[in-house]
């Protein structure tokens, strides 16, 4: 089945305005009379609260199936459950099928009326003030997704629930076949990259660089490639090992020399695929095989280096850190990235948790990276070298505590009052940093470089 | 020829059944078959053709791309003579043998025939295939009167077709009331003041005892001695399962079909499903027929589910038992009823009355042609009746059928209905009540 644009409602951010019934009834039947609106706002009568409800385009609607003239239908494109006048007798049984007011019979237009999303750009989302209301098209990327060549193999050799499989598929996807796959020693050579029995597990040539040189032979080949005539984008999905510790050398020197390689560092916070040692980029106060936690030691005694900055401060064309727990926001900068990677050095650093190494469920892998964002633990944000600006692409104004993150994971089970506001404290100190690039721009930057 | 899913019928328990099937096996052979030869559709769109609100061409429910996207083997104009269980066969009129694996048998009803000497031996119509639409409907078109026997819904959405057509229409009711199936007497005489309004006669608590015809002219004579004479003479007395194909089986029949809470026949696979289906009854520990549309898809979609296997189904049964299981709630009565530019729907227990035990309120104002009516048992809505009155049907129905405790906000209920059902559908299903300080 399909993924559909939806009309998503959140209904604590809803003020009972009316301002989206209005706006319905005025572009559905050109009048101020709000029976004619689609969407309807549900008032508590002895609490205070408000529902706004609206048709629901179920996957499988009971209005459609018990209609007896066909006049409903799901369409299998928009998935908006639509109605055909033409067919139309009536009769009003679809009302009796629909749990949730979805669609009503209106007496002086003797007909049912109901939500058709207006036509992909619905009214009452423009009006809503309070955004209680969205048009989410979040799972349009599923379905352009599932138009596209998945350039891995199947049954890749993860541990379950690993974010890689979501990231490394959807990004290859993206980027698309022209492409040549760096993957140095870490997770992703083990799960697929490097393959089995002689063969690799990608469909684009893909090969094993040193921890220590990814980003120096990506930078030959995309020299190379481009010396023949043939635009190959120059791909790394590396560790925080290969990016940040042992590879950063080659690392840094190429986005210096500005080569044209687009830099993915899917960072799980230490050397996962050895056996949990301790990184430049694991946190403060984690647990790891080489940071212990016992009656003499507390886990890792440094605070992380934030490798996000230090690539910004390289002058690359484009700098973006990334979840796949918000797909959208990974495949916009996936695409900035790899535009930028044309004209210079892209580097996208993706928080990607480890359900082996942190020690969580495999089934919260994506709640472990909204939590991250939700508390300011890992803000996602992206630097464009064309405009000079740092834009965080999902703002949180008010975070959450961070220990509704750090209460997710084993390797922060130990943890005391003190180290919890340590980590609260470095996670501010970022987003303080970040907020005044934000303000100031890195606009005479530019100009030097 | 073999099969491994047969479904015989192909109208909204049917179809509904056909596409459950094809979500879980999309490839095993699938026969459906129809005894009309057309594209499937709906009887309950039949009076609508009457009053010429939608045309033919427009009131199929799938077209021929359906059948051969979802590798239906669709057989119309053939109609299954015998079920033989022990060999797991079914014949056809045309001889034609179909081996099946599992078999549905949602066959639908056929109209009654009420046993007034004389009916059987006079041209009549009935109102339940598409032939029978067009054959009234070239009836009309010579005819200046009809008398209908009957006054149910189909008798009712009739005679208001026929009455816009300029016939001089009569209704005759053996029973006091007309809409006896989903309206109380009150409900019941402010429809027949409408209908009266518009022109329709009406003989209540007066069956027919004799029926005679001469020369195009249908005679009818009441048992209080009235004769009427109409041209049109039409008998929507109400309908029975189609079963008469099964009579040499051993599937348990009594009014239809038994039928378990996954719809499965007394006999290893063969489920039944719609009109002909008699189930068992929401509201009590009795099976009966429920022979509407939304009880007809409901069921096809639970025996579809069913014969394909489906986890949840078969899980359920098997190791969590059968209270778990997706299974079928019960038939709740309801329908839905537009008739001279007023609206009305019917859900559950509307009948009840404060004799039977139950708590009943009711809001009428017949000038301004409104009707309601709330039926509770303890803290819980059983039954519903709304004449103009603007309310969710599908709304008040899930209040029934998740049996929702009103408590305290009962008598809120009583007083802003739309409102409280609104906020109680959002706060136990569609989504959760948020506070405010």
């Amino acid at each position: 089945m399909p993924a559909y644009k939806t009309l998503v409602v959140h209904p604590e951010k809803c003020n009972g305005c009316g301002e989206c019934e209005v706006a319905c009834a005025k572009v559905k039947a050109n009048t101020n009379d709000v029976t004619y609106s689609r969407i309807k706002v549900i008032k508590g009568l002895k609490e205070e609260f408000f529902g706004p409800v609206v048709c629901m385009q179920c996957g499988e609607p009971n209005c459609v199936k018990s209609c007896p003239a066909g006049a409903l239908t799901k369409n299998q494109k928009t998935g908006v459950v639509e109605w055909n006048k033409d067919r139309c007798v009536s009769c009003a049984i679809c009302t009796l099928g629909c749990p949730y007011s979805g669609i009503y019979y209106h007496p002086e237009l003797a007909t049912v009326i109901k939500c058709d999303h207006c036509g992909g750009d619905p009214e009452c989302v423009k009006v809503c003030k309070p955004k209680a209301l969205e048009y989410s098209v979040e799972a349009k990327v599923y379905e352009e997704q599932g138009q596209l060549e998945d350039l891995f193999g199947p049954d890749l050799a993860a541990c379950m629930g690993c974010n890689m499989e979501i990231l490394v598929r959807h990004t290859l996807r993206h980027i698309g076949p022209d492409t040549v796959l760096a993957a140095p020693p870490g997770c992703l050579p083990g799960v697929c990259a490097v393959g089995f029995n002689g063969a690799t597990g990608t469909k684009v040539p893909s090969f094993h660089p040193l921890l220590t040189n990814t980003a120096a032979m990506l930078a030959g080949l995309r020299r190379y490639y481009k010396r023949i005539g043939r635009d190959v984008t120059a791909l790394a999905l590396a560790g925080d090992g290969g990016a940040a510790d042992v590879g950063f050398q080659s690392l840094s020197g190429a986005a210096e020399r500005g080569e044209e390689v687009l830099f993915i560092c899917i960072d799980n916070e230490g050397y996962m695929n050895t056996g949990m040692q301790r990184s430049g980029t694991t946190p403060f106060g984690s647990w790891t095989s080489t940071t212990p936690v016992g009656p003499g030691l507390r886990g890792k005694t440094r605070d992380s280096k934030y490798m996000p900055l230090i690539m910004l401060m390289h002058n690359c064309e484009y700098v973006a850190t990334a979840v796949t727990a918000y797909i959208q926001d990974f495949h916009e900068k996936l695409e900035k990235a790899h535009q930028a990677s044309k004209r210079g050095f892209a580097y996208i650093h993706v928080f990607s948790p480890c359900t082996t190494g942190w020690r969580f469920p495999g089934d919260k892998t994506i709640e472990v990276q909204r939590r991250a964002v939700a508390t300011n633990f890992f803000p996602l944000w992206e630097y464009e070298k064309q405009t000079g600006k740092l834009r965080f692409t999902r703002p949180v104004d008010n975070p959450e505590p961070i220990e509704n993150y750090l209460s997710l994971l084993g390797k922060f089970r130990h943890l005391n009052r003190e180290e919890i506001d340590h980590l609260r404290r470095t996670a501010e100190e970022r987003v303080r940093i970040l907020k005044a690039i934000e303000a100031s721009g890195l606009e005479n930057y530019r100009l030097a470089s | 020829m073999q099969t491994k899913y047969l479904i015989i019928g192909s109208s909204h328990a049917g179809l509904s059944a056909a596409d459950e099937i094809r979500v879980h096996d999309s490839d095993s052979p699938l026969t459906m078959i129809s005894m009309e030869d057309c594209l499937p559709y709906s009887p309950t769109i039949l009076p609508y053709i009457l009053e010429g609100k939608v045309e033919e061409k427009n009131v199929y429910l799938r077209d021929e791309k359906f059948f051969q996207d979802k590798k239906i083997n669709f057989l119309r104009g053939k109609k299954a003579v015998k079920v033989d269980p022990s060999v797991a066969k079914v014949e056809l009129d045309d001889g034609r043998e179909i081996s099946y694996e599992k078999l549905l048998i949602a066959t639908g009803s056929e109209p009654t025939l009420p046993p007034i000497p004389g009916l059987k031996e006079s041209p009549y119509y009935v109102l339940r295939t598409m032939e029978d639409a067009k054959r009234i409907n070239a009836a009309a078109m010579q005819a200046k009167s009809a008398v209908i026997l009957g006054t149910g819904l189909v008798g009712m959405h009739a005679a208001e077709a026929l009455g816009r057509k300029g016939l001089k229409v009569t209704m005759v009711e053996l029973l006091p009331q007309i809409l006896p199936g989903y309206f109380d007497a009150e409900a019941a005489k402010f429809v027949q003041g409408v209908f009266t309004k518009h022109g329709i006669a009406f003989y209540l608590n007066n069956p027919a005892v004799k029926v005679e015809s001469s020369s195009g002219t249908t005679k009818i004579s009441l048992k209080e001695g009235q004769e009427i004479e109409g041209e049109l003479p039409l008998v929507a007395t109400g309908v029975k399962p189609r079963v008469e194909f099964l009579r040499d089986t051993n599937i348990q029949i009594e009014q239809g079909i038994i039928v378990d809470e996954f719809m499965r026949t007394s006999q290893e696979n063969i489920w039944a499903a719609g009109d002909v289906a008699q189930g068992k009854d929401f509201f009590t520990s009795k099976t009966g027929l429920n022979a509407i549309l939304p009880d007809a898809y409901e069921q096809g979609k639970i025996a579809g589910l069913s014969m394909a296997g489906d986890p949840a189904v078969i899980m359920a049964f098997e190791e969590l038992g059968q209270e778990l299981a997706f299974s079928y709630p019960g038939g709740i009565n309801r329908n839905t009823f537009n008739f001279y530019g007023n609206r009305s729907f019917s859900v559950g227990l509307a009948l009840a009355t404060e004799e039977d035990g139950y708590e009943i309120d009711k809001m009428f104002f017949p000038g301004g042609g409104v009707y309601q009516k709330l039926v509770f048992q303890g803290e819980v809505l059983v039954g519903a009746i709304g004449i103009n009155v603007t309310l969710d049907p599908g709304v008040i129905l899930n209040l029934i059928r998740r049996k929702v405790l009103l408590g305290n906000v009962k008598s809120e209920f009583v007083v802003k209905p739309l409102e409280m059902s609104r906020q109680l559908m959002w706060s136990h299903w569609r989504g959760v009540a948020v506070k405010r300080n």
